[in-house]
């Protein structure tokens, strides 16, 4: 790709965040008369140029549909289109590129997970597992599906450092669960969760597992194979690449035995008046034009990380976040939620000041162009379980360094000062 | 302190945020309604006393930011003690001021006059609106003698 600065690696096997800052053009932004401080990563991450160029090169140069024309630009989209498949086969840990389903995000992922194979293995007093702190994409579902096929819902508890409480996790993952579905990291405490012993009492007892991988790949070297994981899934657009893509792993054996649950071009092999069957793996779960721009997107942004490696990030994000739980522990106003070991979790850090609301709060960061979030960052029982009613939220990656930390923490003093004028 | 920031959190908004009216719940209201922004957390119950067409008393109980808190404070001070006719044209008009509407406040409506510089916060709009269309939601449904829905402005 034209014009990207390759990332480098410094000492230690760390990633300077300051040369790879010059990848990504909205960094220059000015936001309200202050350089941007992009701290909202756990929602969503910015593009490097070789991602955004990818998808302009794209709609210019190669535009046609996938696996159905016989002209040049159709078979140019389809390589490409697949080429970027087999790199998130690679990516998280060599899979078949076959049990890499596309789909439109983490959300879809799930949702499909739950009404194909659930609605097919999930029946009366069977047994749903998930934890107190999942996203609302990984907890709806899944009550759907329970109060449908009239199974229990049952949640691993987490403690009061934000960590899952797995002291009971013989009589909660019992011989009736079918499935168990766990974060890999938390959205709102950061926690990352030891999903290897949750996988293995799960398969013990014969049920399978899915884990949401969406704030957990962008950010650690992940395996799907090792952690031997039924189900992965995770997002594009929080890992660099754009929105509207997402990824479903599946073990092989799994998704042969499930239905589609969307039906139409694509995902057939041979169609009559009166029958229809369906097409190989990938392509039975991947009805109709998918997100082939996308797909463009994406694969620069999986070269991005892979050259960057994987640990370095983390190791980047362990000291960035270590630095930044010390700051803000300085200021005695502000209450940390979530686990403050930097080795047990990674750097989406929700807290609290004290007698601002946070949406007050994330105004007057946002008057010098800090961004964070505020609300109950789509975890509405975990945010009530912690006794609020929202959280601000303040997540890093890559780019981020230690003067953005340092503008966060002014502007927690300025917003104290501020609100505490009357 | 930057001047845009100001403009929100106006002296007199600030002052509703700390000390919101009309905060304690009535015991036996008429009629009540919930409103809430299930994105933000926001929630709000804004309650009732009706007498001879006229709102005898009323209260507004909010859990949010400064913003929606002082709106819905600004909202009990300004319709206690009016006509039926009286606060819904009230409720209304700052509804359409909230939404950028050109609209002019007329002199009795005072101090609400300093909720149209929420106009300049795009995202927080939907905090000042909360209370007025939880009350408009209300009167409506008090008129035409429906049970209460709860209100959002997301």
């Amino acid at each position: 790709m034209d014009g990207i600065i390759q990332p480098i690696i410094v000492e230690g096997n760390k990633i300077d965040p300051n040369i790879i800052r010059r990848d990504f053009p909205i960094l220059n932004r000015q936001i309200n008369g202050h350089r941007l401080v992009y701290l909202d990563n756990a929602a969503t991450t910015q593009k490097p140029s070789s991602v955004i160029n990818a998808m302009d090169e794209y709609y210019r140069f190669h535009n046609a549909n996938v696996h159905r024309g016989l002209h040049t630009l159709a078979e140019e989209a389809t390589t490409a289109y697949e080429s970027t498949r087999a790199k998130i086969a690679e990516f998280i840990g060599g899979v078949k590129p076959s049990e890499i389903i596309y789909t439109r995000g983490t959300t879809e992922s799930i949702n499909l997970v739950a009404q194909s194979w659930g609605r097919a293995n999930v029946g009366p007093h069977d047994r749903i597992v998930i934890t107190q702190m999942e996203h609302h994409a990984n907890l709806v579902p899944w009550l759907m599906l329970a109060k449908r096929a009239h199974a229990e819902l049952e949640y691993i508890p987490i403690n009061a450092e934000g960590y899952l409480n797995l002291d009971n996790i013989d009589t909660i993952i019992n011989g009736n669960t079918k499935i168990v579905a766990v974060t890999q990291m938390s959205n709102v405490l950061g926690t990352i969760n030891p999903v290897d012993r949750i996988i293995d009492r799960a398969h013990k007892v014969g049920a399978v597992v899915l884990v949401d991988g969406a704030q957990a790949v962008p950010h650690l070297p992940v395996n799907v194979k090792s952690l031997d994981a039924d189900f992965y899934v995770f997002s594009a657009h929080k890992m660099l690449g754009p929105t509207g893509l997402g990824v479903l792993y599946g073990k092989e054996r799994l998704l042969e035995e499930m239905e589609p649950i969307e039906f139409g071009g694509e995902m057939i092999s041979r169609v009559q008046f009166d029958s229809a069957e369906w097409n190989i793996l990938p392509y039975k779960f991947e009805a109709g034009t998918p997100h082939i721009a996308g797909a463009y997107g994406f694969g620069p942004a999986l070269d991005y990380l892979t050259k960057l490696g994987m640990e370095a990030i983390r190791n980047h994000e362990i000291e960035l976040t270590s630095y930044a739980l010390e700051k803000l522990h300085e200021l005695k106003y502000v209450k940390i939620f979530g686990p403050l070991d930097e080795n047990q979790r990674g750097g989406v850090i929700s807290f609290k000041v004290k007698d601002i609301h946070p949406h007050d709060l994330a105004t007057v960061l946002d008057s010098y162009g800090i961004a964070v979030r505020a609300g109950h960052h789509c975890a509405q029982p975990l945010t009530n379980l912690l006794g609020e009613i929202s959280t601000t939220r303040a997540s890093l990656y890559i780019y981020n360094n230690k003067d953005d930390v340092d503008e966060l923490v002014k502007g927690l003093i300025e917003a104290r000062r501020y609100f505490g004028r009357v | 302190m930057s001047e845009p920031l100001d403009e929100l959190y106006r002296e007199i908004i600030m002052d509703h945020y700390h000390s919101p009216r009309g905060a304690k719940k009535l015991d036996n209201p008429d009629i009540s309604n919930e409103g809430k922004n299930p994105s933000c957390g926001d929630e709000i119950e804004v309650a009732l006393k009706v007498g001879d067409k006229t709102i005898d008393d009323v209260s507004v109980a909010c859990k949010g930011c400064a913003i929606s808190v002082a709106s819905g404070s600004m909202l009990a001070e300004a319709i206690k003690g009016k006509s039926l006719e009286e606060v819904k044209k009230i409720a209304s008009t700052v509804r359409e001021m909230l939404k950028g509407n050109q609209v002019e406040l007329s002199e009795e409506m005072g101090d609400l006059e300093v909720l149209r510089s929420v106009n300049k916060f795009p995202v927080r709009v939907k905090c000042a609106l909360l209370s007025w269309t939880t009350l408009i939601d209300c009167l409506e449904s008090l008129e035409n003698e429906k049970k209460t829905k709860t209100s959002t402005t997301e």
